[in-house]
């Protein structure tokens, strides 16, 4: 029966950095303490490596209900208050659809569709970047 | 002919970890019966929001799951019960916003509107029951046609 479920398990995510970013890819079903347990590693690697931008690519993630979604929330407050903005990329369609009829809009939260959009999206210069889907090269 | 093998089951909603079983087995349930995409990451996120509510406000619970048809169409039913303080108004708890001070006070309201259909059963004391039910709307593969 386990053979059906290859993500299911208590697990830790890695918190990569690449240059000036963190790169945190999340996949298939997250354990609740494996989400909170990544909010506090989030928070301790950008107060030691002073990154400025933090990516979390969801492209793996086939659920987000209102738990996930408040610990992406408040991981991206967190690392607001850290100087560094935060960019969720590569959400499902379904997951959109889902979160919106959910309730749970995320309006402080920015998203991209790739990870490559979200790193161009942290390398452009001047102000935070508009919450709620910004796309590189959009005014 | 598609069967309930693999569909019906009672789990067991005693800790965190419990959740991400409901979770597996909801969504291979729902890939059985022919769910689409969209219709089964709804479904599988209510059934997260559900089983949630049954472990923190329930003390702990479990799911119930069992196919169900009407006509041609197949669906699948999940019924949360705890034996918890139970609900005292119903109606409020629904409300968007609602909550006890965990979480973001969607779970119910915003679980009902994910699912096709919704019953709640709450007695004060006696604990709560929510059962849902969603229907797989896309015809079903030839193949497995009943």
């Amino acid at each position: 029966m386990t053979d059906e479920f290859p993500h299911l398990g208590k697990g830790h995510v890695p918190v990569l950095r690449l240059g000036d970013v963190l790169l945190v890819t999340l996949q298939g079903d997250l354990h609740d303490s494996t989400a909170e347990q990544l909010q506090q590693d989030i928070g301790e690697t950008i107060a030691r490596t002073r990154a400025t931008g933090v990516v979390i690519d969801i492209s793996g993630v086939e659920v987000v209900d209102s738990f996930l979604g408040r610990v992406l929330a408040e991981i991206a407050a967190q690392a607001r208050l850290l100087a560094a903005r935060t960019v969720v990329a590569g959400m499902r369609p379904a997951v959109a659809i889902t979160l919106v009829e959910l309730g749970l809009t995320l309006p402080g939260l920015r998203t991209a569709l790739s990870t490559e959009e979200a790193m161009q999206l942290l390398a452009r210069p001047g102000p935070d970047p508009r919450p709620g889907g910004t796309r590189p090269g959009s005014a | 002919m598609r069967t309930a093998e693999g569909v019906e089951a009672c789990l067991p909603i005693r800790s965190d970890m419990d959740l991400m079983w409901v979770r597996q087995h909801v969504r291979q349930a729902a890939a059985r019966l022919g769910f689409g995409l969209v219709d089964r990451t709804k479904l599988v996120t209510a059934a997260s929001e559900l089983a949630r509510n049954t472990l923190v406000h329930g003390g702990g619970g479990q799911m119930e799951s069992a196919r169900v048809t009407r006509g041609h169409l197949q669906g699948l039913r999940l019924a949360f019960s705890d034996r918890g303080p139970g609900i005292p108004d119903v109606d409020r708890t629904l409300s968007d916003g609602y909550t006890t001070g965990d979480g973001l006070g969607l779970g119910l309201g915003g679980a009902r509107r994910l699912v096709h259909e919704f019953a709640i059963d709450s007695r004060p004391g006696a604990g709560t029951t929510v059962t849902v039910v969603s229907w797989a709307l896309r015809p079903p593969h030839p193949r497995e046609e009943m």
